[in-house]
């Protein structure tokens, strides 16, 4: 700490250099763009109805919707680790023809907007789709409007985070650390299992944080792909949207306790791999 | 040496070629069981390279890789029973020092308590049995090198590999590092290959050296053997000896450089001759009347002290090290570009067929 060197206070107390001082054209703009960032948040805050909070977060629909978006982006973070930790190693330890067009592919959804992702979820698994027609005909399945749509639609849209934050990891991480395991015996999976994904894990927890984030929060894929029906599809970012529109003082409600959620999981994030990444 | 008969049924016998880019290795290693091999040659030669492809880290481009009769240039690493000591160690670090040694051992298909068993022998044999829970970054240098040593050695390799075993270790801890490793590799009774670049280490840990440069064995045998006979620069420099190329006709050596050298020995056609920088006298005039019928016109190219002796660099009729007392640097008044003759007797000289 700073008070076992003796001349570290000295140093932080140091005089900033003379005509040093941060340029008023940077100065400026950076402090809008706080404020831009800031002022939103404080508005919730401000205009939000506390008398009326706890009657507005016990009733049964804000729960519904709280409980399914919780559900359904814990799954959707469980169905991107078991086949974005996969991915991410493929990507970052095998050379294979047209890799980078597989990894630009993978990223795509980052930048698709999310209902287009929804459209094209209906393509591929509604009841017409050209694999979710097959999924009807074979096994009685319909994915679309349904809870395990949702899942999927978060999944889409979270998988990217996943696999783009554990190939960053991975590409980080010294793979003779890989070697070394090949030459006691560990074949290519054991070497990933006991040594590499040991090695990751906390890239790979920062990773699933963020797609947790990220499937919280989606809504364009979700409305598009699974409808909004309450109790079964209407997540939290649905649910508020729809409150705004008749009950703006249950929207604030919920927009709060999205805002509480996302606090809570930067708190988490900042203590526990901030430091580790 | 009787240890290794033309073809050993056991042990190994490699031609290594690894083709990569412009650069191409191609050595051939044998060794029988028990035998201490050690690969030297400055960066670059191929060392590292070759020790991959013992491993089956790098793809063999040709030649063949056999240990003890079975053909392993197929083998993925993992089915190879191949040890290796990594230069910088590569310990689990998620993983306690047992655990590290057991690794080996699991994947080898021992239970999980067999295994522990066994890597706590080994760190035991080590003298690491209360390092055990530790892990990789609460150990010393010289304590990590071991638990690599154990965690290699606990899956019984047939073939053991060290690169570069002491390079990461400080001069005090190498001292001893280097004595207890001796002993592991003197009782280890498969094939052993360390890669280096010291020559004392290769000295004092093998019995036999191969000099690999560019890729190429451009020497090998006893060490004794090479430290007196070297045959390329580089090993003449590592070993502190002034090499010359030449022509030998009887005690004359007509060197490649130009001059001549009187020798003791009685040679004909090429051969190499050898003094060490001790041997060479300076003079600031031509010496009258001196017993030594080598004496060159040279020019100080640099000084530097070289343990308790000062090292004189000469250039001139023949580029050649000098070693000098302080004491004699001060009386003959030498710095760069000085004017010096350099004498050395025929009897301080060492020649042999090249």
């Amino acid at each position: 700490m700073t008070t076992t060197a003796p001349d570290t206070p000295r140093k932080a107390r140091r005089p900033r250099a003379p005509g040093r001082g941060v340029p008023l054209a940077l100065l400026a703009p950076a402090l809008v763009g706080l404020a831009f960032l800031l002022v939103p948040l404080l508005a919730l805050v401000v205009r939000a109805p506390w008398r009326d909070l706890p009657e507005q977060l016990t009733s049964p629909a804000v729960w519904d919707a709280l409980r399914l978006s919780l559900v359904c982006a814990t799954t959707a973070t469980a169905l991107s680790l078991v086949v974005g930790v996969p991915l991410a190693w493929l990507l970052a330890r095998t050379d294979f023809p047209g890799r980078s067009l597989v990894r630009a592919l993978v990223t795509l959804p980052l930048v698709l907007p999310p209902v287009v992702g929804g459209v094209a979820l209906l393509l591929a698994l509604g009841r017409n789709g050209i694999v979710g027609r097959l999924l009807d005909e074979w096994f009685g399945v319909t994915l679309p409007f349904t809870t395990a749509g949702v899942v999927l639609a978060e999944t889409f849209v979270a998988l990217p985070f996943l696999v783009i934050s554990v190939e960053g990891t991975l590409r980080a991480a010294d793979p003779r650390f890989e070697e070394a395991a090949a030459t006691l015996g560990a074949s290519r999976f054991t070497a990933f299992r006991r040594v590499t994904l040991p090695l990751i894990a906390p890239g790979v927890a920062a990773g699933a944080v963020l797609a947790w984030a990220r499937a919280l929060g989606e809504f364009g894929a979700t409305i598009t792909f699974a409808g909004n029906f309450p109790g079964r599809t209407q997540t939290m970012p649905l649910a508020v949207y729809l409150a705004l529109q008749n009950d703006p003082a249950a929207a604030i409600a919920l927009s709060l306790v999205l805002l509480a959620v996302s606090v809570a999981v930067l708190a988490g994030l900042r203590d526990r791999w901030t430091r580790a990444v | 040496m009787p240890k290794h008969p033309a073809a050993p049924p056991l042990g190994l016998d490699a031609h290594l070629v690894v083709e990569r880019g412009s650069f191409r290795l191609d050595i051939a290693l044998t060794a029988a069981p028990g035998d201490v091999v050690a690969l030297l040659g400055p960066n670059g030669a191929g060392k590292t390279t070759a020790l991959r492809a013992l491993a089956g880290l790098a793809p063999l481009t040709g030649g063949r890789l056999r240990l003890d009769g079975t053909d392993l240039a197929r083998t993925p690493p993992e089915s190879r029973p191949v040890g290796v000591v990594f230069q910088d160690y590569l310990l689990f670090p998620h993983l306690t020092a047992l655990d590290n040694v057991a690794f080996g051992p699991r994947c080898r298909g021992a239970g999980k308590s067999e295994a522990r068993a066994r890597a706590a022998a080994w760190l035991e044999r080590m003298g690491l049995a209360g390092y055990a829970g530790a892990k990789p970054r609460r150990l010393s240098g010289g304590q990590a090198q071991r638990v690599a040593l154990a965690r290699a050695l606990a899956t019984e390799p047939r073939l053991l590999l060290l690169d570069e075993p002491l390079a990461a270790l400080d001069a005090r801890t190498r001292l001893e590092v280097r004595a207890r490793l001796r002993r592991h590799l003197a009782d280890f009774e498969a094939v052993a290959i360390l890669v280096t670049h010291d020559p004392l280490d290769a000295m004092v840990l093998a019995d036999r050296l191969v000099v690999v440069e560019h890729g190429r064995v451009v020497q090998e045998g006893a060490p004794a053997d090479i430290a007196r006979h070297p045959r390329t620069e580089y090993i003449a420099q590592l070993v502190g000896l002034n090499l010359y190329r030449g022509l030998a006709d009887g005690h004359t050596v007509r060197l490649d450089a130009g001059p001549e050298v009187s020798t003791t020995e009685d040679l004909s056609g090429p051969a190499f001759v050898a003094f060490p920088p001790g041997a060479v006298t300076l003079y600031r005039d031509r010496p009258t009347g001196s017993s030594a019928r080598n004496l060159w016109r040279c020019e100080v190219a640099g000084l530097e002290s070289h343990g308790d002796q000062i090292r004189v660099e000469l250039t001139g009729e023949l580029p050649l090290a000098a070693d000098l007392t302080a004491v004699a640097v001060a009386e003959l008044g030498l710095h760069p570009g000085a004017p010096v003759w350099a004498a050395v007797k025929a009897t301080q000289t060492h020649a042999y067929p090249a």
